[in-house]
C-alpha cells in the first residue's frame, strides 16, 4: 500500500510541476500576478511530493520489500543498512529518481530564496525549472519506474553489485547530482533572461551564487568518485578518461568558465551574451552526460539500438531543451546590449582567456568522447580514443592556463599592466623554481618535465598568496594595519585565492604520482619481503574471514622502515555470495600525503600469491586540492550572502537577513 | 564512475584467473620491459570498456601483452609492434588514434576551436566602437526614477 502511495505521489508531482511550468508562463505573458505567484507554491509542493516518493522507495529498501521489482534486483536482506539505503540510487531507476529529487530541491530553494527577485524573472525561472522537472518525471514514470511490483514476491533479493557496496556510493552520486543538476538553475535564469530580453549586472549577481554552489558540489563529487575508483578498483589508477568520467568533467570545465565569466558580468557588465550562452551550454553538458550514461549508448551503439526506449526518450529531452534554448538564444541574443569596454590586457581580458581555454578544453574532451560513437554511426569504422589522446591535448591546453592563472587577479579591471603584474609574480615564480629544485636535490634525478610541472604547482600556490599579500599591503604598511586589511578582505578574495591554491595542490599531486610512483609486481610466499618507497613489506600469510554477505581472504603485511616496524597492512579479496562476484579490497597506508597501496592478485599453484605494491608519492594532494577548491567556492558563497541583498526594498527591513540566492 | 566500477566488476567476473601484469609475464631485460609497459598502456583491451591491456585482467589482454613482449624480444621497434598489432586487430586497438583522414577532425578540433575562439574574440574587440555601455532603464524604472526625483524636488 505504501509503495502505491509513493508511486501516486510521483504522478501527483508530475501534475504539480506541470502547473509550475505552464501557469507562471501564461502569467508573465498576460501580466497576471496571481498566475505568476503560483510558481513558488507549486515548486515547494512538487519538492514535497518527490521527497515523499523518494522516501517511500528508501523505505522499501530498508524493509527489503522484494515485491518491488527494483528492490528485488538491487538489494539483499543481509546487506548492511547503509548499503541498503545507498542502494536506492545504485541502479538506473533509483538514480533517476534522485536526479529528479535534486532538481525539484533546487526549484524549491529558488522559490524560497527569491522573494526579492523581480516577479516576472522569478516566475520565468521557476517555470523553466518546472519544464525540466516535467521532462524527467515523465521519463521516470514512462520508462524507468522504480515502483513496479512483482507477483508473487520473491523471498530473497539479487543483491547490489558488490563494487557498489561501499561508502563511496552513499556520497558520490548525491554530490555529483547536486553539481550536475545545480547548473539547471543557471540554465533557467538564462532562459528567463532571454524570454524577458533584458539582462544586467543584477542578473549575474543572482546567478553566480547558484553557479558557485553547483560548481563546488560537482568538484567534490568528481574528486570523491576519483578517490573511490582509486581505492576500490584495485589497480591504483585515479583518472581513466572514461566516457562516464568525461560526462561529469565536461560540465565541470564549462561550469568553471561560467563562474569566471559571470564575475566579469557582475562587476563590469561585459560578456553578457557569452555568459548567457555559457549558462545554457553548461547545463546542456549535464543533460548530455545524463544521456551518455543512462542510454547505454556508451557500452555499444548496438546495445542502444536494441533497446532504444530510454535512450530515445533522453535524446528527445536533450534535443528539446538544448535545441530550444539555443534557438531562443539565436533569436533573442541580439536584443541584449553589449556591456562595458575593456582593453585586451585587463582583468576582463584575463578572464576571457580563461574562458577561451576552458571551453576549448571542454569541447576537446567532448569531441574525444563522442568521436568514436559518431564515426561508428556514420562510417561503421571503430576507433578508440583513450587516455593518451586526452593527456596530450588536455595537457597542452592546460599549460598556458595554469601559467596565466596568477596573473588574472593581479591585473586591474578595464586596463591592466602586464609587466607590473609580472614583476609582482617574480617572487612566486622564484619560489616555484626553488622548491622544485629542492625536490630535485632530495630525489636526485627524475624526468625534467616533472620538475617543471612541480614548479608550476608551487608557483600557482605562491601566486595566489601573492594577491592576498599585496591587497593586505604586507610589508608596505604597519603590521597591525596590514593585519586589519587582511582580515577585512572580502570573502571572494579569499575564495579566489583558495580555489587557485587548490589547483596548485592538485597539480603537485598529479605530477608527483605520475612521475615518481613505483610499482612492484611479485609472487610472494609467507616470510618474503618487497621494498617500496623506502619501506620494507614482509608478507605474513593469508587469513580467511567472513562478512555479512561475503567471504574474504586477507593477506597480512608488516611494514618496516630501516629495520623498525612502522605499521601493518591488510589487503583482501572478497567473494560476494549472492552474486558469486569477487572484489579486491586494497590495503592502503598513508604517510603524509603519500600512500602505500597493496593489492592482491591470484594464488599460484606453488602456494605463492601475486602481490602488487605501489608507492604513490603525493597522491593525496590530488583530492586535497579539489577539497581546497571546493572550500574556495564555499568561502566565496558566504561573501555573496552578505552583499547580495542590494535589490531588496529598503522599507521592508526584515528581522532576519535572508540569503538572496 | 559508478558505471566504470560496474563494468570493471563485470570483467573481474568474466576473467577470474588473471590479474593485469603478472610476474611470470615480465621480461628479464628491464629496458625491454619498460618499452613493453609503455606500449601496453596505448593498446586497448578488446573485450573491455575503455581499459588498456596494461590495466586489464582479461584473458585476451594477457595474450596481447605476451604478444607485445614476444615481438619486442624478437627485436621489433615500437612502431613495428604497433603496426603488427593493428594489422591483426584493426585501428580499434589503439587508444591513441593515429592521424588519418578519419581522425583529422578529432586531432584538429582542439587547435581549430582554440583559433576560432581567439579570432572571434579579436574581431569582437576590434569591431566594437565606443557606443554607450550598460543597460538602459526600462520604462517602469524611468517612471519610478522620475517619481523619486520628483518627490525630492
Amino acid at each position: 500500500m505504501i509503495i502505491e502511495l509513493g508511486h501516486y505521489a510521483l504522478v501527483l508531482a508530475l501534475a504539480t510541476v506541470l502547473v509550475q511550468s505552464v501557469l507562471p508562463l501564461i502569467g508573465t505573458i498576460r501580466n497576471d500576478r496571481s498566475l505568476m505567484a503560483v510558481a513558488p507554491a507549486a515548486a515547494l509542493a512538487g519538492f514535497m511530493l518527490v521527497l515523499f516518493s523518494f522516501s517511500v522507495l528508501t523505505f522499501a529498501y530498508i524493509v527489503s520489500d522484494f515485491s518491488v521489482g527494483n528492490v528485488w534486483e538491487n538489494s539483499h536482506s543481509l546487506k548492511p543498512m547503509i548499503y541498503k539505503i545507498s542502494g536506492v540510487w545504485g541502479n538506473h531507476e533509483g538514480s533517476m529518481l534522485l536526479w529528479l529529487l535534486i532538481l525539484v530541491f533546487f526549484s524549491a530553494l529558488v522559490a524560497t530564496f527569491s522573494a526579492n527577485l523581480p516577479e516576472r524573472l522569478r516566475a520565468n525561472v521557476l517555470a523553466v525549472q518546472g519544464l525540466i522537472s516535467v521532462a524527467f518525471a515523465l521519463f521516470i514514470l514512462l520508462t524507468s519506474n522504480p515502483f513496479l511490483r512483482l507477483s508473487p514476491a520473491p523471498a530473497e533479493g539479487k543483491d547490489l553489485n558488490p563494487v557498489l557496496q561501499d561508502i563511496g556510493l552513499a556520497i558520490h552520486p548525491p554530490l555529483l547530482y547536486l553539481g550536475y543538476v545545480g547548473f539547471s538553475v543557471c540554465f533557467s535564469f538564462a532562459i528567463a533572461a532571454l524570454i524577458e530580453g533584458r539582462i544586467d549586472a543584477a542578473w549575474a549577481r543572482w546567478v553566480r551564487p547558484w553557479a558557485l554552489a553547483a560548481w563546488s558540489f560537482l568538484t567534490a563529487g568528481i574528486a570523491m568518485g576519483s578517490y573511490w575508483a582509486y581505492y576500490e578498483l584495485g589497480w591504483g589508477g585515479w583518472w581513466f578518461w572514461d566516457p562516464v568520467e568525461n560526462a561529469s568533467f565536461i560540465p565541470w570545465l564549462a561550469g568553471t568558465a561560467l563562474l569566471h565569466s559571470a564575475l566579469v558580468m557582475e562587476k563590469r557588465e561585459a560578456l553578457k551574451i557569452w555568459t548567457v550562452l555559457l549558462a545554457i551550454l553548461t547545463f546542456s553538458m549535464s543533460l548530455l552526460g545524463t544521456f551518455l550514461v543512462r542510454s547505454g549508448v556508451l557500452t555499444s551503439v548496438h546495445a542502444f539500438a536494441t533497446d532504444p526506449t530510454r535512450g530515445v526518450f533522453i535524446l528527445a529531452i536533450l534535443v528539446i531543451f538544448i535545441g530550444g534554448a539555443l534557438s531562443l538564444f539565436a533569436f533573442r541574443a541580439a536584443t541584449l546590449k553589449a556591456g562595458g569596454l575593456f582593453a585586451p590586457i585587463s582583468r576582463e581580458g584575463a578572464l576571457v582567456l580563461n574562458n577561451l581555454i576552458l571551453t576549448t578544453a571542454a569541447a576537446t574532451v567532448l569531441t574525444g568522447t563522442l568521436y568514436p560513437l559518431l564515426l561508428e554511426a556514420l562510417t561503421g569504422e571503430k576507433i578508440s580514443v583513450g587516455p593518451p589522446f586526452f593527456n596530450l591535448t588536455f595537457g597542452l591546453l592546460m599549460l598556458p592556463l595554469l601559467l596565466a592563472v596568477p596573473f588574472g587577479p593581479l591585473l586591474a579591471w578595464k586596463r591592466g599592466d602586464i609587466l607590473a603584474a609580472g614583476q609582482r609574480l617574480f617572487a612566486a615564480a622564484a619560489i616555484g623554481l626553488v622548491l622544485s629544485a629542492a625536490v630535485l636535490y632530495a630525489k636526485n634525478g627524475g624526468p625534467v618535465l616533472a620538475y617543471f610541472g612541480l614548479a608550476i604547482g608551487f608557483y600557482l600556490i605562491a601566486g595566489a598568496l601573492t594577491e592576498l599579500w599585496l591587497r593586505a599591503g604586507i610589508g608596505k604598511v604597519a603590521a597591525n594595519v596590514a593585519f586589519r586589511r587582511f582580515v577585512g578582505l572580502p570573502g571572494s578574495a579569499f575564495g579566489t585565492a583558495l580555489a587557485h591554491i587548490g589547483v596548485g595542490v592538485t597539480v603537485i599531486g598529479i605530477i608527483g604520482v605520475t612521475a615518481f610512483q613505483t610499482e612492484h609486481v611479485v609472487e610472494m610466499k609467507p616470510g618474503m619481503q618487497v621494498e617500496a618507497g623506502g619501506f620494507t613489506l614482509t608478507f605474513d600469510g593469508m587469513r580467511r574471514g567472513q562478512g555479512p554477505n561475503y567471504t574474504e581472504e586477507s593477506g597480512h603485511f608488516m611494514v618496516a622502515r630501516g629495520g623498525v616496524a612502522v605499521t601493518e597492512v591488510w589487503s583482501s579479496k572478497r567473494l560476494y555470495t549472492a552474486r558469486r562476484m569477487p572484489t579486491t579490497e586494497a590495503g592502503i597506508r598513508t604517510f603524509g600525503f603519500s600512500q602505500l597501496y597493496v593489492s592482491l592478485g591470484d594464488a599460484m599453484a606453488d602456494g605463492g600469491i601475486v602481490v602488487r605494491v605501489w608507492w604513490k608519492p603525493m597522491i593525496l594532494c590530488i583530492w586535497i586540492g579539489a577539497l581546497i577548491m571546493m572550500a574556495g567556492g564555499a568561502v566565496s558563497l558566504c561573501d555573496r550572502r552578505l552583499r547580495v541583498g542590494a535589490p531588496q526594498k529598503a522599507r521592508k527591513v526584515k528581522p532576519v537577513l535572508e540569503a538572496a540566492e | 564512475m559508478m558505471r566504470r566500477l560496474l563494468l570493471a566488476a563485470g570483467f573481474i567476473l568474466s576473467a577470474l584467473p588473471a590479474f593485469a601484469v603478472n610476474p611470470d609475464e615480465v621480461l628479464s631485460d628491464p629496458a625491454l620491459e619498460a618499452r613493453a609497459r609503455a606500449l601496453s598502456s596505448q593498446l586497448r583491451c578488446m573485450v573491455c570498456q575503455n581499459q588498456s591491456i596494461d590495466d586489464s585482467n582479461a584473458e585476451l589482454a594477457r595474450d596481447l601483452r605476451l604478444l607485445v613482449r614476444e615481438r619486442l624480444a624478437n627485436g621489433d621497434s615500437d612502431g613495428a609492434v604497433i603496426d603488427y598489432v593493428v594489422s591483426r586487430y584493426g585501428e580499434f586497438v589503439l587508444l591513441n588514434p593515429r592521424l588519418r583522414g578519419e581522425t583529422l577532425l578529432l586531432w584538429g578540433a582542439p587547435a581549430v576551436l582554440f583559433l576560432a575562439g581567439a579570432t572571434a574574440m579579436i574581431l569582437f574587440v576590434r569591431r566594437r566602437g565606443g557606443g554607450p555601455t550598460g543597460t538602459p532603464l526600462s520604462e517602469a524604472e524611468k517612471a519610478e526614477l522620475e517619481k523619486l526625483t520628483g518627490e525630492r524636488n
